[in-house]
C-alpha cells in the first residue's frame, strides 16, 4: 500500500500558510518579505501550535512557534494570547492610555494585532472574555507603573512571557464559575507548552526561546552557499547552562534528583515552559486546585501524580532567554520550528534546503568527469539522481512545506525518497508519535534590499 | 582536451605545399614542423575581403574563386576553422524540410566527396548514411513528406521498417519505433579538414589567407563599402563578406553603418565515448532521432551523441570578443535529458566510458533559416551566416549561392527564404534574439506541422485595433513582427491548446474558418491588414512616374486615382516584389506590398531609383491602419458611412478615393479585397482606426457583419487561383509563368526591367505554368491536408511542386497551386510548357508519400463568383504568405 504523489501532497500541503507583506506604490518598506508556515501532526490531535501577526499600533512583525505536551490546551492558550502580552508590554503610554479609555467609555478599540492565520488555526470564542479581562488587568498595571523609560523589546518581552504564564496559573488558581471555562484554564494549566517568538522590527531581529523549539537564520555566504546561525538555545539536559541554571536555583540535596534521564525530575524534556503549574505550584496548591476542580480532572492519574522528589517548587519557569540580532543583507531568512524537525535535521541541512528553494538556485557542484573512468550509465544515474533532488523542489509553493517533505522523506543521500515518505505519511495514528513528533515551521524571508539600506 | 581535438584536424603539410599561405606567427601549432614563412603583411586593396576562416568563409572563397575573381583576401581572427567549425559534429545530412536547405545540403555532400581528390587535403569523407527515427505517426508522415520531396530531386531516400532499422545499425532499440527513413548517401566529414581543403583549393586559385587578423570595423561611403579596419591595417576593398559565424552580429554592428544580422549563439552540447570494446565501424550510419531530440553518429570507434534540448541556453548575448571559442564548461546536469534519449535509443552503450561532454556554441537565426545575401542598407556588404547548426550540411551550397549572387547578381536558385533582407532592424534586438533563439533551438526537433507560428518575441508590432480583436476571440499569428488575425474563436467555443492542435490532418479550427469565409461570401467580413508594407513616392516633375515606369512592368500611366496591379520585375522578368500601385496625383503614387517585402522592395527601389532631391519615397507603413471589407454587402456599409454611392457605376473595381467614414474624413479607400471578392480596403490614419472600425461594426450589424481573419482570406484567394509573392511568386517567376501577361504592357511606349526577357517568353513560350488543382480523390476528414512542397505528377511523371494549398469551402475541395514543368522523357531537358501540355495529363499530388487525383485548371472557376461582376474587374493580386 502506498500513497500517490498526489495524496502525499495533499497531505503534506494541508495546513501551509504563505504570507506575502504588501507593497504599497511599489515600495516595501518592512525588512520582511513574508513568511511560509506549515505543520505536520503526527499527535491526533496535534499538539504544537503556530502565529504570526503583524503589530499595528508599533511597527514589527511577530511570529512564534508552540510545542505542547500533556495536551494541546496550554500550546493553544499561548498561541493566542502571547502575541497581545508582547505587543501590549511595546506599546507606549500615550497608546495604553488610548486603549484604556476607549473601554472605559465603550468605545471602538484601537487595534493591536493583524494576524495572519491559516483557517484550521482558531482561537477559543468562550475564553475570549477572560483572556481580555486578563489582558487589561496587565495594561493598566503598565499604566500606573508608568516608568517613563524608553521601550526596550528585550524587556518587553520577558515581561510578556512571565506576565502571561502567571496570569494562566492565577486563571486556574481562581476558577470561573463556567463550568466549560473552569475546565479550560485548568487543562491550560496543567499542560505545557514551549514557545520560540521571534520579533523583527527593521534590523533588529529578537527572538525570545522557552524551552526546546528553535530559531535558526540562514546566511548566504559570499560564494553563494549556504550556513545556519543559531539564534537560541534549547533549554533541556543538553544545555550544560541550563542544568546549571536549573542546579543553582535549588538546594544542593536535589541535585541528583533534579535532572534524570535527561529529564527535569526524570519527567519533563524541556527545562522551560508555560503552563505545567505541577512544576511550578506547591503540592498544597496543587491537592486543593485538583479537588476543588471538575470531575474529569479528578479522574485524570496524570493531573493526580506529584512528581517525585517535588521539595521546593518552581521547577519550571516560563521566563525566556532573549537573543538580539541586527540584520545583515547576508541574512535571507529566519527558520522557527518545533523540536520535531530538528530531531530529524542538521540545521545547516535545513539552511542548505531553505536557501537553494528561496533562491531557485541549486548549489550542487558541477560534475566534470576530467580523467576519472566513468561509464555512460553511471553518469545517467548520477544525474538522474540530481534531478530528483532539484525536481522535489518545483512540487512545494511553500519553503516550510519543502522542509517536512525533506525532514520525513530524506534518505541517506539527502534526497526525498518518495517511497520513504509515501510510508511516513500512511502511519496509522497511534504508530504515527513513534515515527516522528508533531513538526510545525516558520521560514520568514527577509527583503535584503531593506536591510541593505538601513 | 584540445590535444584531441588535433586529431580532428588532418595533417597540414598542405600549408607548405602551398606558399600563398600566409601566416602572422608561427608557433601555435605545435604539430607544424616546416619553417614558417615570416608575417607577410595585408595587401592594401583587394576587390574582395572575406571575414571568418570557418566553413562559410573559406566556402565563399573557394567559389568565387572558381567562379574566376582572383583579386581575394580571406582574413580569420584566430586560425583556420578554429571555431564553432572545430567543433561541429561533421554530418552531412540531406533530409531538410525547406527544399532551397535541401538544395544546398545535397550540393554540399557531392562537393565534399570530390574535395579530397581536388585538393589532396584528407577531409574524412565517409557515405555512411542517415537513419532519422519515428516514435510516433505523425513523425513518420513528417519523414515520408521529406522522403517525397528527396526522391523527385533524385536523391535516393526510403521509407524503412523498425525492423530494417535494427539490420542497419544493430545497437537501435526498436520497440518504441514506428518506422524511419533511410538515405543512404548521407555522409560524415572532419568538418575542419573540409574547411582546410577548400581554403587550399581557393589558396592555390590565388585568394590570400591571413591567420590572425582581426577586422575592427568596415568602412562605407556614400552607401558602399570602400574597405575594411584591421588590427594589421586597412585595405580597400569594393566587397566585404561577413562571415564571422556567431560574432557576425557583432561585427555588423561596429562600422558607422549597421548591418543589422540577426542572430544569437546557444551553448550546443555532445558527447565523446571510448571505442566499444568491439569499435564501431565507421560505415555505420549517423541516427537521428528527434522525438528524444537527438543525433548519433559513430566516432573513431565510439560514438557522438549531441541534441537539441528544450530548455537551450543562450550566451554572449551582450557580445564577447574572444578570439576562439574556448572549450566552455561542460555541464552534466544539463545534457541530462539527452543522456537518458541517448541510454534509451541504444541501451547496450552502458558500459560505454566517456571520454568528454564537449560544448560548442552554435548561432541560431529568428526563423531557424541561415541568413545570406546582400545587406539592404550597405551596397557591396554581403553576409553568409547563422546556420542553425548545420553549417557543414550548408557550407558547400551556401557559399555557391552566395558567389554567384556576388559574381552574377543573382544566384541560380531562389534564395529569398535565406535572403538577409527578410529580416530589419526590428528582429535585430538582442533581447528577442535572446528569447527567440531559445525557442529555435528545441524547434530543430520539434514537429513542424502546417501553419505553426513562433511563440516567442511576440506582440512587438501591433494594429491599433489589436486589444479590440483580440477581446473578440482573435487568434494570432506573426509575420515580420506583425501580429495577424488568423480567425476569430466564436465565444463560448473552445479550441485545443497549441500543443494538442499540431495536425497534419483536418484542423481544429476548419469549421470556425468555414463561417468566415461563408460570410465574405454572402455578407461583408472585416479583416485587419495592417502589416502590409506601404510606401509613398512623388516628384516635384515627372520623375516619379518616369522611374516607376521603368521599374515595374504594368503601365502606371493610368489617370489619377485608379489602382494598378503590377510587378517589380528583374532583368529575368522574374517578380522581385507584386504589388498595388494608386496614383494618388499625376506626381504621387501610392504603393501596397506583402509584409515581409519592407526591407527587400526598399533596397529594390532606393538602388533603381534616381538619386534625385526632386523625388521622394517614404515608408509609411506605420501611418495607416488598412481594414479590408470582404463581400457583398460591403458596398452597403460604406456607402451608409459615408452618404457617398459606392455602387459600381460611382466606385468602380481598381479605384481609390479619398472620402470620409464616419466622423473621420480623409480615409483612402481603394476598390481592391486581395481576394477576388467584391469589397474594399481602407487605409487609414491610425488615429482614427478605432473610430472607423467602431463605426463600421455598427453600421455593418444590420449587414450581418463580422470579423475575420487570414485563413478565411487564403482560402478566397486560392479557390480564386491568386498567387501570392514570396509563397507562389519568387525571382525566378515571370508574369507570362502565371496566366499575367495581362498585367505587363509590352507596349507602354517605354522601356522597363525584364521587358526583354518576357519578350523572349512571349515568343518562345515558357519553361514552367502556374497551374490550379482541385484534389478529386481526397477525403476532408480522414485524409491528409496538403501543405505546399507537395511533388505534382503528370501522368505518373514527376513535373513540378505545389507552392500553396487550401481547403475551398465553395468547391469543396482542397486547392492546391504549384507550378508545371515539362521534362524530357529521356534526356530531362525542359521543354516548353503548352496549354495543351497542361491540359492533356492526369495529375496526381503526393502528400507524405500517398497520391491523390487532381484536376488541373489554368483559369479560375468563374462561377464562384456569386455576384455578377463587369468583365473589366479581373482583380488578381495578393501579399500572402503564409
Amino acid at each position: 500500500f502506498y500513497l500517490t504523489p498526489p495524496q502525499v501532497n495533499s497531505i503534506l500541503k494541508a495546513n501551509e500558510y504563505s504570507f506575502k507583506v504588501p507593497e504599497f506604490d511599489g515600495k516595501n518598506v518592512s525588512s520582511v518579505l513574508g513568511f511560509d508556515s506549515n505543520q505536520l501532526p503526527a499527535n491526533a490531535p496535534i499538539e504544537d501550535r503556530r502565529s504570526a501577526a503583524t503589530c499595528l499600533q508599533t511597527r514589527g512583525m511577530l511570529l512564534g512557534v508552540f510545542d505542547g505536551h500533556a495536551g494541546c490546551a496550554c500550546a493553544q492558550a499561548v498561541s493566542e494570547r502571547l502575541f497581545y502580552y508582547i505587543a501590549v508590554s511595546l506599546l507606549p503610554h500615550e497608546t495604553l492610555l488610548e486603549i484604556e479609555n476607549a473601554v472605559e467609555s465603550g468605545r471602538a478599540l484601537l487595534p493591536i494585532l493583524q494576524w495572519h492565520k491559516h483557517p484550521n488555526d482558531y482561537f477559543s470564542k468562550e475564553a475570549s472574555k477572560l483572556y481580555f479581562n486578563s489582558l487589561r488587568t496587565y495594561w493598566q498595571e503598565l499604566i500606573d507603573l508608568n516608568s517613563g523609560e524608553t521601550i526596550d523589546v528585550r524587556e518587553a518581552l520577558i515581561n510578556a512571557f512571565k506576565r502571561l504564564d502567571n496570569d494562566i496559573s492565577l486563571e486556574a488558581q481562581v476558577g470561573d464559575p463556567n463550568s466549560f471555562l473552569n475546565y479550560l484554564v485548568l487543562r491550560v494549566a496543567f499542560s505545557g507548552a514551549t514557545a520560540c517568538v521571534a520579533h523583527v522590527d527593521g534590523v533588529d531581529l529578537h527572538i525570545a526561546n522557552t524551552g526546546d523549539s528553535r530559531a535558526m537564520l540562514g546566511v548566504q555566504e559570499e560564494d553563494g552557499s549556504w550556513s545556519a546561525v543559531n539564534l537560541s538555545y534549547d533549554h533541556n539536559a543538553q544545555n550544560e547552562h541550563e542544568v546549571e541554571r536549573v542546579k543553582m536555583e535549588h538546594p544542593k540535596s536535589e541535585e541528583k534528583s533534579l535532572v534524570k534521564q535527561d529529564r527535569l525530575l526524570g519527567l519533563l524534556m524541556p527545562f522551560r515552559a508555560f503552563g505545567d503549574v505541577k512544576f511550578k505550584w506547591s503540592i498544597e496548591l496543587q491537592k486543593r486546585v485538583i479537588e476543588s476542580g471538575p470531575d474529569q480532572l479528578n479522574d485524570n492519574e496524570y493531573t493526580k501524580f506529584i512528581p517525585p522528589n517535588y521539595h521546593t517548587p518552581p521547577y519550571l519557569t516560563a521566563e525566556p532567554e532573549v537573543i538580539h540580532h541586527k540584520l545583515r543583507p547576508q541574512d535571507k531568512f529566519l527558520v522557527l520550528a518545533t523540536d520535531g524537525l530538528w530531531e530529524t535535521m542538521h540545521r545547516q541541512d535545513v539552511a542548505r534546503i531553505v536557501g537553494e528553494y528561496l533562491t531557485g538556485v541549486h548549489h550542487q557542484q558541477p560534475i566534470a568527469v576530467g580523467g576519472y573512468k566513468v561509464t555512460l550509465g553511471q553518469m545517467h544515474g548520477l544525474l538522474t539522481e540530481r534531478r530528483a533532488r532539484i525536481s522535489s523542489v518545483f512540487e512545494d509553493q511553500n519553503a516550510a512545506t519543502h522542509l517536512i517533505r525533506h525532514a520525513v522523506g530524506n534518505n541517506e543521500f539527502g534526497t526525498v525518497d518518495h517511497e520513504r515518505l509515501s510510508k511516513m505519511l500512511s502511519l496509522p495514528e497511534e504508530l504515527a508519535r513513534m515515527y516522528r513528533d508533531d513538526i510545525t515551521i516558520i521560514v520568514v524571508q527577509f527583503n535584503s534590499h531593506v536591510i541593505g539600506a538601513y | 582536451a584540445a590535444g584531441m581535438f588535433l586529431r580532428l584536424l588532418s595533417d597540414i603539410q598542405w600549408r607548405a605545399a602551398h606558399p600563398r599561405w600566409r601566416r602572422t606567427t608561427s608557433s601555435q601549432r605545435s604539430t607544424s614542423t616546416t619553417a614558417e614563412p615570416h608575417p607577410v603583411s595585408l595587401p592594401a586593396q583587394a576587390q574582395v575581403v572575406i571575414c571568418g576562416g570557418g566553413i562559410m568563409g573559406t566556402s565563399v572563397a573557394y567559389h568565387l574563386s572558381k567562379m574566376g575573381w582572383k583579386d581575394i583576401v580571406l582574413l580569420e581572427q584566430g586560425r583556420l576553422a578554429a571555431g564553432t567549425t572545430r567543433f561541429c559534429a561533421g554530418i552531412v545530412s540531406t533530409a531538410r524540410p525547406v527544399s532551397i536547405d535541401l538544395k544546398m545540403a545535397h550540393y554540399s555532400n557531392k562537393l565534399y566527396q570530390q574535395l579530397e581528390q581536388e585538393t589532396g587535403v584528407q577531409t574524412g569523407y565517409t557515405k555512411t548514411g542517415s537513419i532519422s527515427l519515428a516514435q510516433t505517426q505523425d513523425r513518420l508522415i513528417s519523414l515520408k513528406r521529406i522522403a517525397s520531396s528527396l526522391n523527385v530531386m533524385g536523391v535516393p531516400c526510403e521509407i524503412i521498417s523498425p525492423k530494417k532499422v535494427v539490420q542497419l545499425h544493430p545497437l537501435i532499440n526498436i520497440h518504441d519505433l514506428v518506422g524511419a527513413m533511410y538515405v543512404p548517401e548521407d555522409a560524415l566529414v572532419s568538418s575542419a579538414n573540409v574547411s582546410l581543403a577548400l581554403a587550399t583549393a581557393a589558396s592555390r586559385n590565388g585568394v590570400q589567407i591571413h591567420e590572425r587578423t582581426s577586422v575592427s570595423h568596415v568602412t562605407v561611403q556614400k552607401g558602399r563599402v570602400t574597405g575594411v579596419e584591421t588590427d594589421r591595417g586597412r585595405i580597400q576593398c569594393e566587397y566585404f563578406v561577413n562571415c564571422a559565424g556567431q560574432w557576425a552580429y557583432e561585427l555588423g554592428h561596429s562600422g558607422e553603418e549597421p548591418v543589422h544580422i540577426p542572430l544569437h549563439a546557444c551553448e550546443h552540447f555532445y558527447l565523446l565515448t571510448h571505442p566499444l570494446e568491439k569499435p564501431l565501424l565507421s560505415s555505420l550510419p549517423t541516427v537521428f532521432d528527434p522525438d528524444g531530440r537527438i543525433y548519433i553518429r559513430n566516432w573513431q570507434g565510439g560514438i557522438l551523441s549531441g541534441g537539441f534540448e528544450k530548455n537551450p541556453k543562450p550566451l554572449f548575448t551582450e557580445g564577447r570578443n574572444q578570439l576562439e571559442i574556448q572549450n566552455l564548461q561542460e555541464d552534466w546536469d544539463h545534457f541530462g535529458p539527452l543522456l537518458s534519449a541517448l541510454l534509451r535509443r541504444m541501451p547496450g552503450l552502458e558500459t560505454l566510458q566517456i571520454m568528454q561532454l564537449v560544448n560548442c556554441p552554435e548561432s541560431f537565426t529568428p526563423d531557424m533559416r541561415c541568413i545570406m545575401g546582400e545587406s539592404p542598407t550597405v551596397r557591396g556588404y554581403f553576409v553568409l551566416a547563422g546556420m542553425n547548426s548545420a553549417g557543414i550540411s550548408y557550407g558547400g551550397g551556401a557559399g555557391k549561392y552566395l558567389a554567384e549572387w556576388m559574381v552574377n547578381g543573382y544566384p541560380s536558385e531562389n534564395v529569398w527564404p535565406l535572403d538577409l533582407k527578410r529580416f530589419g532592424t526590428l528582429q535585430s534586438s538582442r533581447t528577442f534574439l535572446r528569447h527567440r533563439v531559445m525557442e529555435v533551438m528545441p524547434l530543430m526537433c520539434d514537429l513542424k506541422v502546417p501553419r505553426w507560428d513562433f511563440q516567442t518575441g511576440r506582440q512587438l508590432r501591433t494594429s491599433p485595433l489589436y486589444d479590440r480583436l483580440d477581446a473578440q476571440g482573435a487568434r494570432w499569428m506573426e509575420k515580420h513582427g506583425f501580429e495577424r488575425v488568423k480567425y476569430f474563436v466564436p465565444p463560448g467555443k473552445d479550441l485545443l491548446d497549441l500543443d494538442h492542435s499540431k495536425t497534419f490532418y483536418k484542423p481544429d479550427w476548419f469549421d470556425i474558418v468555414g463561417s468566415e469565409v461563408k460570410c465574405c461570401k454572402e455578407a461583408v467580413c472585416v479583416i485587419d491588414m495592417s502589416s502590409f508594407t506601404k510606401f509613398e513616392i512623388s516628384s516635384t516633375g515627372d520623375q516619379a512616374l518616369e522611374s516607376l515606369q521603368y521599374l515595374f512592368s504594368n503601365d502606371l500611366d493610368v489617370p489619377v486615382g485608379h489602382v494598378v496591379h503590377t510587378g517589380m520585375l528583374n532583368e529575368k522578368g522574374g517578380y522581385e516584389n507584386d504589388c498595388s500601385i494608386a496614383r494618388l496625383s499625376k506626381r504621387s503614387f501610392f504603393m501596397i506590398s506583402p509584409t515581409d517585402q519592407q526591407v527587400h522592395c526598399w533596397a529594390w527601389l532606393k538602388k533603381r531609383l534616381p538619386d534625385d532631391s526632386s523625388l521622394t519615397m517614404e515608408d509609411v507603413t506605420w501611418k495607416y491602419t488598412a481594414l479590408n471589407l470582404i463581400g457583398p454587402r460591403a458596398v452597403d456599409v460604406l456607402s451608409e458611412l459615408s452618404y457617398a454611392p459606392m455602387t459600381a457605376e460611382h466606385f468602380p473595381s481598381l479605384f481609390c478615393k479619398e472620402m470620409s467614414v464616419g466622423y473621420a474624413n480623409g480615409i483612402r479607400v481603394m476598390s481592391i479585397t486581395h481576394t477576388g471578392e467584391p469589397g474594399f480596403v481602407l487605409y487609414i490614419p491610425i488615429e482614427y482606426a478605432l473610430h472607423v472600425y467602431n463605426e463600421v461594426m455598427n453600421m455593418g450589424q444590420k449587414y450581418g457583419i463580422r470579423n475575420a481573419g487570414y485563413y478565411a482570406l487564403r482560402s478566397l484567394r486560392i479557390e480564386k487561383f491568386f498567387a501570392f509573392w514570396g509563397q507562389d511568386l519568387d525571382a525566378f517567376t515571370t508574369p507570362m509563368e502565371c496566366g499575367r501577361e495581362f498585367q505587363v504592357k509590352l507596349e507602354k511606349g517605354m522601356q522597363f526591367l525584364g521587358q526583354e526577357a518576357l519578350l523572349e517568353q512571349k515568343q518562345n513560350g515558357v519553361y514552367k505554368r502556374f497551374t490550379m488543382f482541385i484534389l478529386e480523390d481526397h477525403d476532408t476528414d480522414m485524409d491528409l491536408w496538403p501543405w505546399w512542397g507537395e511533388p505534382i505528377f503528370r501522368n505518373g511523371r514527376y513535373v513540378g511542386k505545389t507552392t500553396s494549398s487550401a481547403y475551398s469551402y465553395t468547391l469543396e475541395r482542397h486547392v492546391c497551386l504549384g507550378f508545371v514543368h515539362h521534362f524530357d522523357e529521356k534526356t530531362g531537358e525542359e521543354l516548353v510548357v503548352t496549354t495543351d501540355f497542361i491540359n492533356q495529363g492526369e495529375y496526381e499530388i503526393d502528400i507524405a508519400g500517398q497520391r491523390f487525383q487532381a484536376k488541373a485548371k489554368l483559369y479560375p472557376f468563374s462561377s464562384l463568383f456569386t455576384q455578377r461582376r463587369r468583365k473589366d474587374e479581373v482583380e488578381l493580386s495578393g501579399y500572402q504568405r503564409e
